[in-house]
This record gives structure tokens, C-alpha cells and sequence, in this order.
């Protein structure tokens, strides 16, 4: 990497951080709204541990796999949104006046998502432990979680700044919330793959693959060290960036010409 | 709208009748024909009751579950509670952008009977949930929901759904007045999101242990969906109750939004 191509992804980068450091909007309820789910999933559904084949006796050692997920849908949101709102105002437009590259560009805007995602799987992982929860992993297992925790979160960023480029609008990234969370709702969420009964949902959720990200994250917490659900986890979060980089590198060409 | 425009138009000012059918016409039409507004309203139901009686079928064989009626209706009553109760936060959003975009205060000049534009956004937001309920219903049946009550009981269950949407569009109302802008979603949002889901959304009451059951227990919310339930299985119970607390919560909703309509003609 050239230090010309360094310097400009540090400058896009230090803004897209201080951005969202700056917007509480932006981090609180990607923080409270999923623990309040995690609280309230975990009281709700704990008599789901008495299933036979139930992996673990502790509900919410289960569900916390959750948070996480939800977190990385919410940088959907705001790496989409900023940039979004960069096009509205134009400053995408006197960008493009400058020698500034793409890989750039896409690069720097994802450190805001890489920080917020940082801060969100600390915290999901505290209030989990502190309420409970365990990490059969260890410590060790720990610092992986926090690593697959914000490869999930960039990689889900790539497709906030996909959209963003394709519609130009704050409004219709906001519109595709709901359909990223019909991923999540549509996986082993609430329990086990296994123990899914309903044979169209279980088809669904065996080809989802939110549910192999949540089976990496519950590996750690449940089991220990499963490097099958582990491999299956990173690599999965590493197709969803690169298709996400991919598709986004693409709408801003397009953009770019546009404009 | 005609009839509107023309009494609109005529020495007296319109009752609170046609103000109220010309909010909800324009904001019904909004509804229809703009798919940002029409397609999440069906869908996130949907979403919800996909997953919940799919994804969480076994729940109906943890031990002490014995619902009649099967795991499929137990939570047909709350996703129908719950889009009752969104389409009335949805249509406050609608309300806040109108006025956020100067629209509001155009029918705050028009009417001369102002709380006609609350009447029709909630006849709006009722027409709203009525169409969510076709398509959740029929869905509902489609996927085998063993419905035990009879006739009368599933009219209950659907006014009861229907005291849910009023009071939730009234709330969403108060706060849309009060903030007249989009901005003010959240706070319609989150309170209703709350309440709901501390209630007992995936198991009985009596299932539930610790903070969630002790909070449950005093939720208002719980004994709507109780008798919901009990309606949908043919065993009802909390009638009574439920009725009087979706009156009282109507009530009491309707108090708030003329406080945040009196709110909206001080800010001018």
C-alpha cells in the first residue's frame, strides 16, 4: 500500500470515526436495543433449556450469541446512512473533484463501523458475563469472539455502503432495516438448529447463513473450542465483506459517473 | 375529499366528521399507493409470526405448556396484538412527517373542529391494521392455526385487537403533536416495543420465573393477550379486564393527544 493511498484512507478514516463517536443516536440504541432483546429473550425463553438436546442449561449463555448479530445490522444502518448523507449534501460530489481513491474512500468509511463495532461487542460481552453468561472459550476465547464480532460488523458495513451508493438516499437504507432483520429472525436465532421442528423453517434457517455466524459465536460460549464452527464463521463474515466491497466498489464507479 | 373541499370552502366551518374523513382519506391513500408505507406494515407482522410459530414450535413441548389451541395460535394473538399497536405507532409517524413537512398546519388552518385530524388518523390507523389482520389471518389459517373459540369469542379477540389500535394510534398521536417532527418516531416506538415485549410474548405467564414474571405480572398488556388467548382457544379468561383496560388506556390516550393538539395550535 502506497503511503499516498494510506494517508488519504487515515484522513477518511479519522472523519468516518469521529462521525459516529460524535452521533449518541447512532451508537445508544445499537448498544440498548439489543440488550434490551438479550433481557428479555433471556427471562422469556428459559424454560427452553428443558428441550431434550438443548445445548446448554443457561438460556442466556444461548441467546447471547444474538446481540452481536443485531449489533453488525445496525452498521448496516450507519455506515449506509453516513454515506448516504454525504451524497445528499454533496460532498461525495467535491470528493470526486479530488485525486481520492475508491479503495479509499470504501475503506476509510468503514473505520467508523470497525470502532462502533469494537465498542459493541465489549459491551454485549460484559453485561452477558456479568449477568451470567459463560465462555466456555476462556479469555482467549474471548478476544476471538470480539475479533469474529467486528468481521461481522465490518463485513455487514460493506452492504450499508452498497446500498448507499446504489440509492443515494438515507431513506431507503433505512428502509432495508427491516429487511436484514428477516435474516436474523429466519435462523437458528431462539434455539438450536436441530431443534427447529417446523420443516420449512428448519430448510430456511439450514441455508441461512446468519445461523452458521451465530453457531461460531455460541461455539465459543458453549462448547469451547470448535475450529469447524469457527473456520465456518470467519469465512463466511470474509464472503459477505468481499461480496459487500465488491458490489460497492461497483455502485461507486457508477455513482462517480453519475455525478 | 370532494365533499371536504366543498364545505371547506362553504361559510361554516367543517364538522369534526368530514375533517375526520378527509385526514383519513388522504392518509389512507398515502398508505395504498406508496409502497414505503404499505409493504413493511405487512410484512414485519408477518416476519414476526413466521418466526415466532416457526421458529419456536418447540416451545410448545416444554413441560407445563398446555396451551389448547397449539403454539401456532399462542402467538397469532400477539403478532396481531402487535401490529394493532404498530399500525397506530406507524400512522403517528405518518402524523409527524405532515407536520414536520408544514402539511399539519395546513389542516390546523382548515379545521375548525381540530380534533376531527385525530379522529382521522386513527380511522386511518384503523383501516390500516384492518388490512395488516386480513393478510396475517389468512396466512394464519394457511399455515394449520387451530382456532377452538367460537364466532362470538373471535369478535371479541378482533375488538379487543381493535381497543389496542386505538389506544396505541392515540399515544403515537400525543407524541406526534407534541414533537411535530419525524424525530420524535423513537418515542413513539420504543414505549410500545417495550411494553409488549414485557409481557409474555413465547410462554404462559405461569411459565415464566424471576424479574420477567414479576414485571409481567403487573403489565397491562399481559391480561389483553391472556384473554386474546383464551378467546382464540374457546376458554376465555380476564375478559372483563382486558375490555376495561383497553377502554381505560383509550382513554386515557385520547386525554394525551388533546394535550399534544393544544400543544400544536400553541406552537402556531
Amino acid at each position: 500500500m502506497s503511503s499516498s493511498l494510506r494517508n488519504q484512507i487515515g484522513q477518511l478514516a479519522r472523519r468516518s470515526v469521529l462521525r459516529t463517536l460524535r452521533q449518541p443516536a447512532q451508537i445508544v440504541p445499537a448498544i440498548v436495543f439489543p440488550l434490551f432483546l438479550l433481557a428479555v429473550n433471556a427471562g422469556g425463553l428459559k424454560d427452553a433449556t428443558n428441550l431434550p438436546g438443548f445445548p446448554t442449561d443457561s438460556y442466556l449463555t444461548f441467546i447471547l450469541a444474538v446481540p452481536f448479530i443485531q449489533g453488525a445490522l445496525f452498521s448496516v444502518m450507519n455506515s449506509g446512512t453516513d454515506l448516504a448523507r454525504d451524497i445528499e449534501t454533496g460532498f461525495l460530489n467535491r470528493l470526486a473533484l479530488t485525486p481520492l481513491r475508491g479503495a479509499a474512500l470504501l475503506s476509510g468509511l468503514l473505520a467508523g463501523a470497525f470502532v462502533l463495532g469494537v465498542v459493541q461487542a465489549v459491551v454485549y460481552l460484559s453485561v452477558g458475563l456479568i449477568a451470567g453468561a459463560e465462555l466456555a472459550a476462556g479469555a482467549a476465547g474471548g478476544l476471538v469472539l470480539l475479533i469474529l464480532s467486528v468481521s461481522i460488523t465490518v463485513a455487514f458495513g460493506t452492504i450499508g455502503l452498497f446500498a448507499a451508493l446504489r440509492f443515494g438516499s438515507g431513506e431507503a437504507v433505512q428502509g432495508l432495516f427491516p429487511v436484514f432483520f428477516v435474516f436474523l429472525f429466519l435462523s437458528a436465532m431462539a434455539l438450536p438448529l436441530d431443534l427447529l421442528t417446523t420443516d420449512w423453517f428448519h430448510a430456511i434457517a439450514s441455508v441461512n447463513p446468519v445461523t452458521y455466524l451465530l453457531q461460531a459465536i455460541r461455539s465459543l460460549l458453549i462448547e469451547g473450542w470448535n475450529l469447524g464452527d469457527l473456520a465456518l464463521g470467519f469465512g463466511i463474515a470474509a464472503a459477505i465483506g468481499a461480496i459487500g466491497m465488491l458490489a460497492a466498489s461497483s455502485a461507486l464507479k457508477t455513482r462517480l459517473v453519475r455525478t | 375529499m370532494s365533499g371536504a373541499t366543498s364545505t371547506v370552502g362553504a361559510t361554516h366551518p367543517p364538522g369534526v366528521s368530514t375533517v375526520a374523513r378527509a385526514v383519513a382519506w388522504r392518509s389512507i391513500h398515502n398508505f395504498l399507493t406508496n409502497p414505503a408505507f404499505l409493504v413493511p406494515s405487512l410484512l414485519f407482522p408477518l416476519f414476526f409470526f413466521v418466526s415466532f410459530a416457526g421458529g419456536l414450535a418447540a416451545i410448545g413441548d416444554v413441560p407445563g405448556f398446555d396451551f389448547p389451541s397449539g403454539y401456532t395460535a399462542f402467538q397469532f394473538v400477539f403478532v396481531l396484538l402487535q401490529s394493532a399497536a404498530f399500525g397506530g405507532v406507524f400512522t403517528g409517524f405518518a402524523m409527524a412527517r405532515d407536520f414536520e413537512s408544514g402539511f399539519g398546519r395546513r389542516y390546523m388552518l382548515a379545521a375548525g373542529h381540530r380534533s376531527g385530524i385525530v379522529v382521522g388518523y386513527s380511522l386511518a390507523a384503523l383501516f390500516r391494521a384492518l388490512v395488516t389482520w386480513t393478510v396475517l389471518t389468512t396466512v394464519a389459517l394457511i399455515a394449520g392455526m387451530e382456532v377452538g373459540g367460537s364466532g362470538g369469542e373471535i369478535v371479541a379477540l378482533y375488538a379487543l385487537a381493535v381497543l389496542v389500535n386505538v389506544a396505541a394510534t392515540l399515544w403515537a398521536a400525543g407524541v406526534a403533536l407534541r414533537v411535530r417532527s419525524i424525530q420524535g418516531g423513537p418515542l413513539m416506538q420504543f414505549p410500545t416495543f417495550l411494553i409488549l415485549f414485557l409481557a409474555p410474548v413465547y410462554v404462559p405467564l405461569d411459565l415464566l420465573s424471576g424479574w420477567i414474571h414479576a414485571i409481567a405480572s403487573i403489565n397491562p398488556v399481559t391480561a389483553l393477550l391472556e384473554a386474546g388467548r383464551g378467546f382464540i382457544s374457546g376458554d376465555p379468561v380476564l375478559v372483563g379486564a382486558a375490555f376495561a383496560i383497553g377502554v381505560a388506556l383509550s382513554f386515557l390516550f385520547a386525554l394525551w393527544a388533546r394535550g399534544g393538539l393544544r400543544s400544536a395550535e400553541a406552537a402556531g
